[in-house]
C-alpha cells in the first residue's frame, strides 16, 4: 500500500503529508512540526494570492480595452496635460491694445455674465488680439467632429470643410472628425498647414432619429480611442451648416454651449424641454437657463468625454424604459447643461438660422444653417 | 515510520487512508482556506488600489446625473487653469432665469476683454454659486505682525460674519506674537490656525516678505488643507457678504483709488531698471495689494515670482515704488486673472467718496493711525 509520504499526489494540503494521522494523533505531533506546517501553508497562499492578483490586474487591463465605451475611467493624462504648465515661461507677450474700459456704457445689449459667471460671448465682449496673444503660444490642437450619415448630409461637407478653412480657428491646429458611413463620399478639399482630417467609418442609420441618438456614444467612444491624446479642445458642430464669419479662441473654455437661435427672447416655460418625468432628460417647469442648440457644443475634451457619456448614459436609460426624449439629443443635452452648467456659453451669433432676420443685438453671425436649396442645388 | 504508526492504531491502510482524509486533513484544509481568502481579500485591496484611483473619477458620470456626489471646482474662463477633471453637478434648484436682453449691470464692465468676469453685486445669483462650491475649503491668509495683532478681533470677528459663510473656512494668522491672537467663537467647519513667524523692522519689509511667507506656506501646507486661498491685509474688516463668487484659479481686485483712471495715471512702478517695471501705454487694471487669491497653486506660483522678482530688485538695490502691491501688478499683467473683483470688495470710506455705482460695500478699511501702529 503506497503511504502518502513526501511527494503528495494532489498536492493540495502540503501540511497533509507530514501528518497522515487523525487529529487526535496530530496533537501529539511536536510543535515544531505544526508551525512548519503552517508556514509551509501561508507561504503556499501567499503564492497564490500573488499570482491571482496579478493575473486579475492583467485581465482587468485587458477587459478595459474591449469594453471602452462603458469601463474607460477619465485617464490620468487630462490632469497632467494643464495649460497652466506653459505659462510660467510663457507669460502673455507685451501687445498693444487699448485699456478695459470699466465705467464705460457696453456696446452690446447682451447679457455677459451668466449668474454662475460664465462668460455669454458676443461681438464687443472680447478683444480678438489679446485673445490670441494668450491662446497662441500655448500651441494648442482643436479638434472638430463633425456628423455625415445619410446620403443627405454627405453632401454638406464640403461646403462645411471649405467654410471652415476660412474662419475656423485661424492659426491654430486643426483637426476634423468626420464621421460617416460611407467614406467614399467624403470629398477631398485642400486644407491649410497644421490643419488634418480624419473620415471616421460609423455604420449607417436606419433612420434618422436613430442616427442622431447616436452621436453621443460615438464621440465618446472617438474621445477615449483617438481624440484624447490628438487634440487639446474639441467642438461638436453639425455639418448641415457653414462658417460664415471668423469663429477663434474666445470660444474656447472648458465646456462651452450655444444659445438656441430660436429660443433665445422666449421664457423659460416654453422651451421644448422633455416634460415626462419618467425619461432622464426630465425638465420641471420651473427651471432652466437657456435652451441650448444640440449642433455646436464644446470644451476641453476630457469634459466633452464626461459631458457625452453622461448624455448617452442617459439616452441608454431612456431606451430601456422605451421613452424617446421629445428632441431626442437636444433634450438630453439640454438636462446635462442644466446640471453640469456650461463654463462658457456662446450667443446666437455662434449658432444661427438664416432663415430668421437678424436682431440688432446679434452683431455678427458666425456659423449659420446652410440654405438646404443652395445645397441641392450644388450638388 | 509511517507504517509503524499505522500498525500501532491497528488500522488497515484504506481505513487510514478514509479517517485521515476526512479528518485532521479537514480541518487543516478548512483553515488554510480560511487564511488564503484572508490573504486574498487584503492582497486585493492593496492592488486594486491602482486601478481603482483611474476609475474612481469616471463613476460619477456613470451615477445617473440626478444624483449629486463630491463635486470639484468650477472655473471661469479665458486661462484654462485647470484642476480636475470635472464640472460640479448641481442638484435642483430653483431660481429666476437670466434674461438675455437685459443685462444686469449696464453702468460698469461686467467682464474684461478676456473673458475674465467683473464681480459686481447683482451679476451673480449667491444661492447657485454656493451649490457649485459645496465641497469646497477656502484658506485665508492674513498677516499680524507686531502691533498689528490688534486688528484681528474686530477682523476675525466680521468675517465669521460675512465671509464664505456656510463653506468650510481656516484662517491662517501668520503672526510673531501668538500669544496676541484672540479667541473668536468660530461656527461650525471654520478653524483658525496660528502661524509662528519673525518680524522685520520696516513696514516695506513685513509686507513685502508676505509673499514669501505665503509661498512657502503653499507648498508645505496649503496645498494639502485648502482648495483656495484668499490673501488679504489685517487692518480691515467685513461689512456685507464676501462669497464664492470670488473663488477663481487667480483673482486680483481693482483699488479703489484707481477704477476710474487712465493707465498713465496708475502708480506701477515706472523705472525699467525694476523687475515690477511696467511702460506707461500697458496695463489693464491697477490691483490692490491687499486682496488677491486663487487656487493654491496659482497663489503659490504667483507669490513664489513675486518674492524672486523683489529679491531681483534687492540684489539691484532698488525698491518698487510700491512694494509687494507694483510687483502684484506685474504679475497679473502678464498672468491674467481669470476674475476681476470690484472695489466693492475692497474700499476705504475714509479717503474716497462712495459712488452710487457701488452698491455694496464689503470689506473695507479699519481707521488707524499709521504712524503709530508701524513704529512699534
Amino acid at each position: 500500500m503506497v503511504v502518502p509520504r513526501g511527494g503528495q499526489s494532489s498536492g493540495q494540503c502540503p501540511v497533509d503529508k507530514e501528518h497522515p494521522f487523525a487529529g487526535a494523533q496530530a496533537q501529539r505531533l511536536p510543535p515544531a512540526m505544526h508551525c512548519l506546517r503552517l508556514a509551509l501553508g501561508l507561504g503556499f497562499c501567499l503564492l497564490l494570492g500573488i499570482t491571482l492578483c496579478s493575473l486579475w490586474m492583467y485581465v482587468e487591463n485587458w477587459l478595459l480595452v474591449s469594453y471602452i465605451p462603458y469601463y474607460l475611467p477619465c485617464p490620468e493624462i487630462f490632469n497632467m496635460k494643464l495649460q497652466y504648465e506653459e505659462e510660467p515661461s510663457q507669460p502673455v507677450a507685451q501687445s498693444q491694445y487699448p485699456q478695459p474700459k470699466l465705467l464705460e456704457q457696453k456696446p452690446t445689449e447682451l447679457l455677459t455674465l451668466t449668474p454662475w459667471l460664465a462668460p455669454i460671448v458676443s461681438e464687443g465682449t472680447f478683444n480678438a488680439e489679446l485673445l490670441h496673444h494668450i491662446y497662441q503660444p500655448l500651441n494648442l490642437t482643436i479638434g472638430l467632429t463633425a456628423f455625415a450619415v445619410g446620403n443627405r448630409y454627405t453632401r454638406f461637407v464640403q461646403h462645411f470643410l471649405e467654410s471652415a478653412e476660412r474662419f475656423f480657428m485661424q492659426g491654430y491646429r486643426v483637426h476634423y472628425y468626420i464621421f460617416t458611413h460611407d467614406p467614399q463620399a467624403i470629398p477631398q478639399v485642400p486644407l491649410g498647414p497644421g490643419r488634418r482630417l480624419s473620415v471616421i467609418p460609423v455604420p449607417g442609420p436606419s433612420q434618422w432619429e436613430e442616427a442622431s441618438m447616436r452621436r453621443m456614444e460615438a464621440i465618446s467612444v472617438h474621445i477615449a480611442k483617438r481624440a484624447h491624446r490628438e487634440v487639446d479642445y474639441l467642438f461638436c458642430l453639425d455639418v448641415d451648416m457653414a462658417f460664415r464669419n471668423p469663429w477663434g479662441p474666445e470660444t474656447l473654455g472648458d465646456l462651452v454651449a450655444a444659445i438656441h437661435p430660436d429660443y433665445f427672447t422666449v421664457p423659460r416655460h416654453q422651451f421644448p424641454y422633455e416634460r415626462r418625468p419618467v425619461s432622464t432628460a426630465f425638465v420641471a417647469d420651473g427651471e432652466g437657463d437657456f435652451y441650448y442648440g444640440r449642433a455646436v457644443f464644446g470644451g476641453r475634451v476630457a469634459r466633452v468625454y464626461e459631458f457625452t457619456r453622461g448624455c448617452h448614459m442617459g439616452i441608454l436609460a431612456d431606451k430601456a424604459n422605451g421613452i424617446m426624449a421629445a428632441c431626442q439629443e437636444e433634450s438630453h443635452l439640454n438636462r446635462r447643461f442644466l446640471s453640469h452648467k456650461p463654463s462658457k456659453v456662446l450667443s446666437p451669433e455662434y449658432l444661427w438660422d438664416d432663415r430668421k432676420p437678424q436682431p440688432p443685438s446679434l452683431k455678427l453671425i458666425r456659423f449659420s444653417t446652410l440654405n438646404k436649396d443652395t445645397a441641392r442645388l450644388r450638388s | 515510520m509511517a507504517d509503524k504508526m499505522l500498525s500501532q492504531q491497528g488500522l488497515t491502510p484504506q481505513e487510514w487512508m478514509d479517517r485521515d482524509f476526512w479528518g485532521n486533513r479537514t480541518k487543516s484544509c478548512l483553515c488554510l482556506i480560511l487564511l488564503f481568502a484572508v490573504l486574498l481579500g487584503f492582497y486585493s485591496n492593496v492592488f486594486s488600489l491602482i486601478p481603482r484611483r483611474q476609475t474612481e473619477k469616471s463613476q460619477s458620470p456613470e451615477a445617473h446625473h440626478v444624483q449629486g456626489r463630491r463635486e470639484s471646482l468650477t472655473l471661469s474662463e479665458g486661462d484654462g487653469h485647470l484642476d480636475s477633471c470635472r464640472i460640479p453637478e448641481v442638484p435642483r434648484l430653483l431660481y429666476p432665469k437670466a434674461q438675455l436682453l437685459k443685462p444686469l449691470r449696464v453702468d460698469v464692465l461686467v467682464m474684461t476683454p478676456w473673458f475674465a468676469p467683473v464681480v459686481w453685486d447683482g451679476t451673480f445669483d449667491s444661492a447657485l454659486l454656493d451649490v457649485q462650491f459645496r465641497n469646497t475649503t477656502i484658506g485665508l491668509t492674513v498677516f499680524a505682525i507686531k502691533k498689528y495683532v490688534v486688528f484681528l478681533r474686530l477682523f476675525l470677528e466680521t468675517a465669521e460674519k460675512y465671509f464664505m459663510v456656510g463653506h468650510k473656512v481656516i484662517y491662517y494668522v501668520f503672526t510673531d506674537r501668538p500669544a496676541d491672537v484672540p479667541q473668536i467663537a468660530l461656527q461650525d467647519g471654520r478653524q483658525v490656525v496660528v502661524l509662528h513667524v519673525g518680524n522685520y523692522r520696516r513696514w516695506q519689509d513685513i509686507s513685502m516678505h508676505r509673499m514669501e511667507m505665503i509661498s512657502n506656506f503653499s507648498r508645505r501646507r496649503f496645498l494639502r488643507e485648502v482648495d483656495y486661498l484668499v490673501c488679504l491685509y489685517v487692518d480691515m474688516k467685513f461689512s456685507d457678504h464676501v462669497g464664492v463668487e470670488i473663488l477663481a484659479p487667480l483673482f486680483g481686485t481693482l483699488h479703489p483709488g484707481f477704477y476710474a483712471a487712465d493707465r498713465q495715471s496708475f502708480t506701477y512702478e515706472r523705472r525699467p531698471l525694476s523687475r515690477a517695471y511696467i511702460p506707461r501705454d500697458e496695463g489693464d487694471f491697477y490691483y490692490a495689494g491687499g486682496f488677491f487669491g486663487g487656487s493654491v497653486p496659482e497663489v503659490y506660483r504667483l507669490t513664489t515670482a513675486c518674492h524672486q522678482a523683489m529679491t531681483a530688485d534687492q540684489a539691484q538695490g532698488i525698491e518698487a515704488v510700491w512694494h509687494d502691491e507694483s510687483h502684484l501688478n506685474r504679475y497679473l499683467l502678464s498672468h491674467k486673472p481669470s476674475k476681476v473683483l470690484s472695489p466693492e470688495y475692497l474700499w476705504d470710506e475714509q479717503m474716497l467718496q462712495r459712488p452710487p455705482l457701488l452698491r455694496k460695500l464689503r470689506y473695507v478699511a479699519v481707521p488707524m493711525n499709521h504712524t503709530e501702529i508701524r513704529s512699534r
